[in-house]
């Protein structure tokens, strides 16, 4: 008999790391191989994009916990705060697995490393989920735009070359499906409801709005890599992406905003000062005891 | 297949369980519940795809319901206690992303047990052709109270666990939980 109650958690598996999950593999069973021509650095680099634009949504989503409106909507936020942190996972794992020299040489799991021990230019996430919310507004017209987009690319890409790639789009686009539809019902809700809520709701349009083009943009990397078979160009995902938004916006009785693009540069690590304050946060632990185990 | 009779450390540990308890790898396995709905095993979820047994060695493959299913970890934990107690000291556990688990992998003895314990069990999960429908609506779902057999009212689409929905009965007044189609 143990000493601990939870000692029955841990079998008789080595410790857990503190911010890790006791999983050395956590794509093991999958064909891990690099399909034929493609350049794994590329790969890994792609993994990154799509991995860090769920990692920080994630982190951001978990602010509102105790300060949605309601306590349904903390949870509903949490939960899909949760799922983007699961595709977060293991694409930072196939990230590091193909292409090592991305990972920073700590003594981590590599989707530990790249979460924790990477500075704010080394993130390659899009800034549309970086910045922070004023209003919860903010937080449903962001996932609004971001799951619009996502669930159009991963939609595509379970048709990847890439097994593993293919494999976390198919279980990614059934969860992306009701973040989009739980984003989409608040759009609608907040515009058809009080004259407060609808000025919010149409203030946090044009503060983002000008943000989602960089999602629309092909990358070097996304090009090459829609190229080989193995992703997905985003502009080939635009007329949808933008059918589904009118489609949301109608609903809701709201115009498309009238505001210009805003500048990119997230992909090649050119980021807003909000992600190196979240990042502060999101990485204190970790950074202050990196062999913490519990 | 039978259960070896040394453990770790060479002790003769013999089958887990009296007569009619399970003995293989397999029946050893089938019988550890899921860490958050534990009325139900991991096979009746449909989590547990494969167990084989090669020259003492042990390997599962289990599937996680969601990308950041938590619970996952503890499966495999459960997993591991549970067969090295009944006497197989090498397990491997192994997750297989491919095909993504869907409820409609929940046995139907799942659905029952589901059912009995309070919970309502998920219809068949959307097939579809083409591009993913975006529902502004509220889902329209027959969800009935496991308690009376109403017609559940939904409150929310998420729940305490990314798989579940919370409802409330308008008959009998009571909140239940559904797992939602997936």
């Amino acid at each position: 008999m143990s000493d601990s109650v939870y000692s029955g958690l841990l079998g008789e598996s080595d410790p857990h790391w503190a911010f890790g999950t006791g999983f050395a593999e956590p794509l093991a069973g999958v064909d891990a191989a690099v399909p034929a021509g493609v350049d794994p650095a590329d790969l890994g680099r792609y993994c990154l994009m799509l991995g860090d634009d769920a990692l920080v949504l994630s982190q951001r989503l978990s602010w509102w916990t105790s300060r949605a409106p309601d306590l349904e909507e903390d949870i509903a936020l949490a939960n899909v705060a949760l799922d983007l942190l699961g595709q977060a996972r293991l694409l930072l794992s196939r990230a590091g697995g193909v292409a090592p020299d991305l990972v920073p040489a700590v003594a981590q799991q590599p989707e530990d490393a790249l979460a924790y021990f990477r500075g704010p230019a080394e993130f390659r996430n899009v800034r549309l989920v970086e910045g922070e919310d004023v209003d919860f507004a903010d937080a449903v017209v962001r996932l609004l735009l971001f799951s619009v987009w996502r669930l159009a690319v991963l939609d595509r890409l379970a048709g990847s070359r890439d097994g593993v790639l293919a494999a976390v789009a198919a279980k990614g686009v059934k969860e992306l499906t009701y973040h989009r539809d739980h984003a989409g019902r608040w759009v609608v809700t907040l515009a058809r409801g009080t004259a407060e809520s609808r000025r919010r709701l149409v203030a946090a349009l044009d503060r983002l709005w000008p943000l989602r083009a960089e999602l629309l943009v092909p990358h070097p990397v996304e090009a090459r890599m829609a190229a080989a078979g193995i992703g997905v160009d985003p502009a080939a995902v635009a007329a949808e992406v933008d059918a589904v938004l009118d489609q949301v916006l109608t609903a809701a009785g709201v115009d498309r905003p009238d505001v210009a693009d805003a500048p990119g540069g997230g992909r090649d690590g050119s980021h807003t000062p909000a992600l190196a304050t979240m990042l502060a946060e999101l990485q204190e632990v970790a950074r202050a005891h990196p062999e913490g185990t519990w | 297949m039978t259960g070896p009779v040394t453990g770790p450390g060479g002790m003769v540990t013999g089958p887990a369980t009296g007569p009619g308890g399970p003995v293989t790898a397999r029946e050893v396995a089938e019988t550890v519940v899921d860490p958050e709905l534990p009325m139900l095993t991991l096979a009746d979820l449909g989590v547990l795809r494969e167990v084989s047994e090669v020259d003492g060695v042990v390997e599962v493959a289990i599937t996680p319901t969601y990308s950041g299913c938590p619970a996952l970890t503890a499966m495999r934990d459960d997993l591991v206690a549970r067969l090295h107690r009944a006497g197989y000291p090498d397990v491997r556990v192994r997750v297989e992303l491919h095909p993504a688990w869907s409820t409609d992998r929940i046995t139907e003895r799942g659905r029952r047990t589901l059912a009995e314990h309070g919970i309502s069990p998920p219809g068949p999960a959307p097939r579809r052709r083409g591009p993913v429908p975006l529902t502004l609506g509220v889902p329209d779902r027959a969800v009935h109270c496991p308690r009376c057999g109403a017609r559940g009212a939904l409150v929310s689409e998420f729940g305490a666990t990314a798989c579940k929905a919370l409802y409330r009965c308008p008959s009998c007044g009571e909140p239940f939980e559904h797992v939602k189609e997936l």
